[in-house]
This record gives structure tokens, sequence and C-alpha cells, in this order.
């Protein structure tokens, strides 16, 4: 295939789309499957057999829509491009729901999703872009809505370097958490001498209620493969790897799927659309350690070997896979990259704000009306994400926010107004993270939370350093004794001193940024963990202060 | 090779480039504490208490794993650091089971010599006292995880010296345990060669040769320098 039969592809499979009446799309994410979707679409499918309508309708399987809390959604399009989607859709609910629409009836207002639900209009979707329209499994269905364009352009008309600066001037920054800029990243890969360098797509997402990765793996996956053989032009690397998680089988399963078709239409592998340009992505499934997310030992892991993080410098990009110069990004950043590409980096750095451009997708649980992913540009306030887009906080009022999972940090009431941005959340002891975002609402017991995260962080350290792997379980045991009303000052004290020996010396990201859940529950909530210290009572009554009683008794 | 200028602690020194600052710092006589790092084996960066404070960067490094820089401004032994060292040697002791009076290597042991150093006489942390079964399968060697301290000098002895690579580490992080092919009692070893060179390599008691009753294992790590050294010399 070269680049013009790629152009008539895309206009035959978008002349094809049109001449659907109706288009019904099943969420196929994680969550939704989880929720019965795929009973719902045999449902609609033998629905449309028995009408004989299957050569008007299209039935598609679809990445996620979003509100996940209310799977299975259907999205009805019509013909004139309105828009109809369903809420906890069952069975013969959709049965009845399209046996309406086939027969011509006005739309059905049972379980629908108001139009103008803040959820939806209030997110801006440059990476989600395709989710809820395409079928992850079809090549065809990426191609129609422009996909691969980017990449025939940049492989024909543009120049490696061109193509960093692109990425840089647009101001993209790593969305895996740090926040690096993805561009200076590129022109030091691209700069770095070596004849045989690696593009590497870390796609281990772990945090606890974070699933950003794992939904455009299993939406776009042709978005995340574009993205990368972008980044191979760029750097010059005829070789990637996306490094999937373990638990993520669906993932995997439609990566894989893409790879091969995407290598059938010469859009990977062995010379592109016809020209010099090679690139072959082969997949790599992690097994079950979250370390493997830290780049180092995710490269480590990559080579099949145990994973541990190594100090850095050297990095990645001097030297990195099997010791050569290696790219390393989040799958979120390389799925923006095609967008960049495709407008041009004015109309990416326009979206967000100065220094934090494009858009952020948050993964938004917790005590809240609509959890879900959600995609909105960098800076908008939390207030906006929890009260606007989320729908306010349930069973009770909102207490705090963690970013950042086990490595982030609480951001309290009165910070509402902050706006999501690398710079701020810093300030406030937070971090961006990959985009996990739980709402907490105040029956919560912030001490009892931190305890979580550590607990979390104990568990999953690789045991390499001493800080990280014995002193979790110390910090562990700590807040066990806190939470049971049983600690003094004293402890406390030992606390926060522990907190700075993990900050200071642990010898990678995660044992370092282990302590953060603590130290800022600390920083915001230090009433309620004197509370527990000095009165043995926990203020959300969430702690059992059983042990503390048996102690008083005479 | 060019040379390189250095501020260790004060005092202008000189290095060759290509030296990690642990090297440049101990020869220059300044015995900054270390547990992991063992000569000749590839440096690891695991039990951090060679940390150094280098002027311009924000955390303290691994002098082992840190590459000496021209005009780099190091400070060695910053009432932080000696803080921060005691804690890990603290944290240490309270991970495994470690009971000085009938260890095998008590009194030569580098652990207990650390904690001497740091004069600690107590341990403020709870200890873990975890149950860990002892493999005296072997007919010359015997392993009780219960006084490892996950250095994995051993490992990489086994791997880089004697080229055997019986030894490994499984399991994550607190329970990470030393293990022997893929976790077999090491009698039934098909890889070990009986070399011995681990138990050389062990900076405590977690290996030792059988038949030593409390204090009498016999400990010489350099005896690893001293193999790689002498087969530089015959090998050219």
């Amino acid at each position: 295939m070269n680049a013009s039969d790629l152009e008539k592809l895309a206009l035959h499979e978008a002349g094809r789309e049109r001449r659907y009446c109706l288009r019904i799309s099943i969420c196929m994410g994680s969550p939704c499957m989880a929720a019965g979707a795929a009973a719902v679409k045999t449902a609609i499918e033998e629905l449309i057999d028995r009408h004989g309508a299957a050569a008007d309708i299209r039935v598609v399987g679809t990445g996620c829509v979003g509100p996940c809390s209310r799977g299975p959604i259907l999205l009805v399009v019509t013909r004139d491009g309105t828009e109809y989607r369903y809420e906890r859709v069952t069975p013969p609910a959709a049965a009845a729901l399209v046996d309406r629409f086939l027969n011509g009836d006005v739309a059905p207002t049972e379980r629908l999703l108001p139009a103008d639900l803040p959820f939806f209009t209030g997110q801006t979707r440059l990476v989600l872009a395709n989710c809820g329209y395409t079928d992850p499994e079809r090549i065809e269905d990426y191609i129609a809505r422009g996909g691969y364009q980017s990449l025939s352009r940049a492989i024909h008309h543009l120049s490696p370097e061109a193509v960093c600066e692109e990425v840089t001037r647009s101001g993209l920054r790593g969305r895996g958490g740090a926040g690096y800029p993805t561009g200076v990243k590129w022109e030091l890969v691209r700069k770095a001498s070596g004849s045989r360098k690696y593009v590497v797509a870390n796609g281990d997402e772990g945090d606890p209620g974070a699933y950003m990765d794992r939904t455009i793996m299993e939406a776009d996956p042709h978005r995340v493969l574009e993205g990368m053989a972008l980044a191979g032009f760029a750097v010059g690397a005829e070789q990637g790897y996306i490094y999937v998680r373990g638990e993520y089988p669906l993932a995997a399963a439609r990566l894989r799927q893409a790879i091969q078709t995407a290598e059938r239409l010469q859009l990977l592998g062995g010379r592109i659309l016809e020209s010099r340009v090679n690139f072959r992505i082969d997949l790599r499934m992690g097994a079950g350690a979250f370390v493997c997310g830290e780049e180092t030992a995710l490269l480590a892991s990559v080579m099949g070997r145990r994973g541990h993080p190594v100090t850095r410098p050297p990095y990645p990009a001097q030297r990195g896979l099997r010791g050569c110069p290696t790219l390393i990004n989040n799958v979120e950043t390389f799925a923006t990259i095609p967008t960049i590409i495709r407008y041009g980096w004015e109309e990416f750095a326009s979206v967000g704000g100065p220094g934090n451009s494009g858009t952020k997708v948050f993964a938004i649980c917790g005590d809240l009306v609509n959890a879900g992913l959600v995609e909105v540009p960098l800076g908008t306030t939390l207030r906006q994400i929890v009260e606007e887009i989320g729908g306010g906080v349930t069973g009770g009022a909102f207490k705090a926010a963690q970013t950042g999972g086990p490595s982030g940090g609480c951001i309290p009431a009165g910070h509402l107004d902050t706006p999501m941005d690398y710079e701020q959340l810093k300030a406030l002891g937070s971090i961006m993270g990959s985009g996990g975002l739980i709402v907490m609402n105040d029956q919560r017991c912030m001490v009892d939370v931190a305890r979580f995260f550590i607990g979390f962080c104990q568990d999953e350290s690789c045991g390499k350093c001493v800080p990280c792997r014995a002193g979790t379980v110390q910090m562990g045991l700590l807040l066990d004794r806190i939470c049971s009303g049983l600690a003094s000052a004293c402890d406390l004290e030992q606390l926060e001193e522990l907190c700075h020996l993990l900050q200071e010396t642990s010898l990678c990201g995660l044992g370092s940024a282990a302590p953060n859940p603590v130290l800022s529950t600390l920083r915001h909530f230090r009433d309620e963990y004197e509370a527990h210290v000095m009165d043995h009572c926990c203020p959300a009554a969430v702690c059992n202060m059983a042990a503390t009683e048996a102690a008083c008794q005479p | 090779m060019p040379a390189l200028t250095l501020t260790i602690d004060g005092r202008l020194v000189s290095s060759r480039a290509g030296e990690t600052l642990l090297q440049v710092i101990r020869g220059n006589g300044i015995d900054l504490p270390t547990l992991c790092y063992l000569e000749g084996l590839s440096p690891r960066g695991g039990c951090r208490l060679c940390m150094v404070e280098v002027a311009g960067r924000e955390k303290p490094q691994a002098a082992c794993v840190t590459p000496a820089e021209e005009g780099m401004v190091v400070t060695t032994g910053s009432e932080r650091l000696q803080r921060y060292r005691r804690q890990i040697v603290e944290l240490l002791l309270a991970e495994r089971n470690h009971t000085c009076s009938v260890c095998v290597v008590n009194g030569q042991c580098e652990l207990q010599s650390l904690a001497a150093r740091f004069g600690i006489d107590h341990v403020r942390y709870a200890y873990l006292s975890p149950r860990l079964p002892l493999d005296a399968s072997h007919q010359r060697f015997g392993m009780d995880p219960g006084r490892c301290v996950l250095c994995a000098r051993c490992v990489r002895t086994c791997d880089e010296v004697e080229g055997a690579h019986t030894l490994d580490l499984r399991g994550r992080g607190v329970r990470s345990c030393i293990s022997i092919d893929l976790n077999e009692p090491w009698g039934r070893s098909e890889t070990c060669t009986t070399c011995g060179k681990c138990v050389q390599s062990c900076p405590t008691g977690a290996l030792f040769e059988k038949w030593t009753a409390r204090g009498e294992k016999v400990r010489a790590p350099e005896l690893i320098p001293r193999i790689l050294a002498w087969r530089e010399t015959h090998e050219r």
C-alpha cells in the first residue's frame, strides 16, 4: 500500500459509513464488558437479523465511551448525525430500544443520558476522539477517521528533524507522570550516537483506580502504534516494543491484532507505505510487577531480566535497551502524537495553558456520581472535574482527591480551584501522575487512606534498595499502630523521619515517591493524625479503636 | 587517561576518568561505609550506605554507581547522611533475625561492624522476625535466609566470577529471598560447582560452611578481587 492507496481506502470507508441509516455503538471497554456489554451486542444483532436490516445498520463494538459507572453504554447515531447515549442497558432493554429506532419512532427517552450532560460537554477529546465510534479490531475504521495520515505525511513530506521540532514546539509533556518535555527527549535520542535505537511504549499502568492507558490500548490501538511509528521515524529507530501490563489481556489481544493488520497493510514493518522507512513493533507482556512501570525496570523486563530499576544516569536516551539509545514514553504520550502531526503544533498548543499544552485523560473514580474516563485540557480546575464533569460527590461533602495514585498526594477541599497542571499539583505536594483521580467524601479517614497506599507500595517494592524494601514495611506498621489508636507522639515522629529517608535515599522513583501519600495527608490533615494519636479516636469513625479500649481496661 | 579534579570533604583530589565516586573517595583514605559493594563485582547501589552529597544535586547519590565528574564537590559525612546510614542499618537489623550471640560470623560480620561503627545499641523499629527455613541440604555449605541482608553479593559472585549463576533472587520487596536454581534445595542443585566463593563474599552469616560454630566462620571477601586480578594477569 502507498500513500494514495491509503487515501483511497479512507474515502471508500468514509463513504460506506455514510450509507448506514443507523449506527449503534456498544462500549466494549473492560468496565462495560464486565457489566454485560457482550450480551447486549448479541441481543441487538439478533434483533437486526430478525428485521433483515443488517445492510442499513452498523452495529459496532467500540472502545470506552466514558461514564464507566453507568455501563453498559449504548450510543446510537442516526443518519442526520444526532447522538443518543443510553446508560445501564440490559439485553432486553437494548432490543426494545433498537426496535423503536427501526420503526422510525421518536428516540426513546428511557435510560437516555441528556445530550447536554456536563460529563460530555465539559470534555475535549483529542486522544479519545475515536472512542465510541470505531471498532478497535478494524483498521479500516481508524483509517476512515484519518488514521495513519500523519505517518504518511511525516514519511513523505517531513524530515525526522521536522517531526521532532513539531513535537517540541507543541509543548507536549510526558503523560506518564513526571511531565518531562517529550520533544526534548526525542531530540536527545535522535542525536544520540549509535546505529541501532529503540522505541518503547510504557503500558504498564498500575496505579490503583487508574485505567487511562488500558482504555487507550483497548479502544484505539492503532493510534498508539501510529504514534510509535512516528517516533521511530523521528529518532531513527527501526524496532519498537510495547510493554503491556500482564493484567490487561484484552488490551494485549487488540494490540496484537492491530500490529498484524497494520503489517499486512504495510503501515508497519518493512518499507512502510512503499518508502524506505522500516519500523517493527513487538508486544511484551508484564508479569504483574508495579515497579516495571519505572523505565529502567521496564527495560530490564523487556530484555527478559528481573524487573529491577538501576540508577540513572545513564538515562535510557543515552543507554537503554541492550545498551542502545532508547526512547521510552507512556502510551498516552504516543497516542497524542498523531494528533499533533496531523493538525500542527499551533492547534495542539492552543489547548490547555502555557507550559501545559494539550489535554490529559483522567480516570475519575471514588465517591462520585459519574465515575469514568474523561479527557480535559490541562489547567482545568479540580472543581470543574469533580462538580461538573463528575456530577458531584456522593455520600457526603467533598473532602479530598488523590492524584497520581500511590506516588501522589491528596488535594483538600480548600484547593478545589487549583488548575490541574504539572506545576500547581507539585506545589500542593501531589503529582499529576498518570492520571488517576480518586475523589473522597467526608466519611473517609485520611490516615486510613495513607495506610492503604503505603500497603500498596510495600507489596510492590522490588526489594533492591533497603529504604524502600524495609522502610515501607516499618511505615506500614507505624500506620497500623496509629489506626488502631495505640501510637504515641514518638511514633508519629518516627513515621516522618522514615518519610524523609525514603524520599532522599531510595534508588528509584517508586521508593522516593512512596511517602508522598503520608506526607501530603500529614500536611493537609495533620489534625486527623493527632486525633488518632492524642485522643485515640478516628474523626471519620473508620478506624477500629477496639485495641485501645482493651488496653485501657484495668 | 585524562585526570579529573574533585573536592571531597573540602580537600582537592584528583582521579582518573571512568572511576566511580566510591573509588575516588576510598582511594583518598576516606572509609565510606558500604554493604552491597564488593570490589571486582558490578556495583548494585542497593544498600544506600555509600550515599554522599554532591553540590548541585537535589538528593544524595550512591557513590558506588555515580561516575566521578570534573569539579564535583562531594560531602561524605554530613549529619544528615550519618542519620540516614544509621536508619538504614537499623532497618536491616529489624528486617530479619540477626542474633549475633549465636551467629557463625559473630565478630567478623560486616553488618555487626556497621552497627558498632554507628553506635547502634538498640533498634527503634519493630522486629519483623520472619520465619525463614534454613537450607542445610548441601554437603559443604548452609544458607540461613534469616541472616541475609539481600545485598546480592553472592548472586553477582556466582554469575560474574564463577559463571554458574546458580544463585538469584526470588520474590519481591520484603519477601525477596536468595534462591538456588529454580528454588531448589541447595543439595539438589545441578548447576552449583561447590566453589564456595558465594560463602566468601557474603557479608553476614547467611551463607556459611557447615561444621562451623558460633564465631567460627572465616571470611575472606578480598578473595574475589584477588581471583579477578589473577585472571587478568594470566590472560594477558
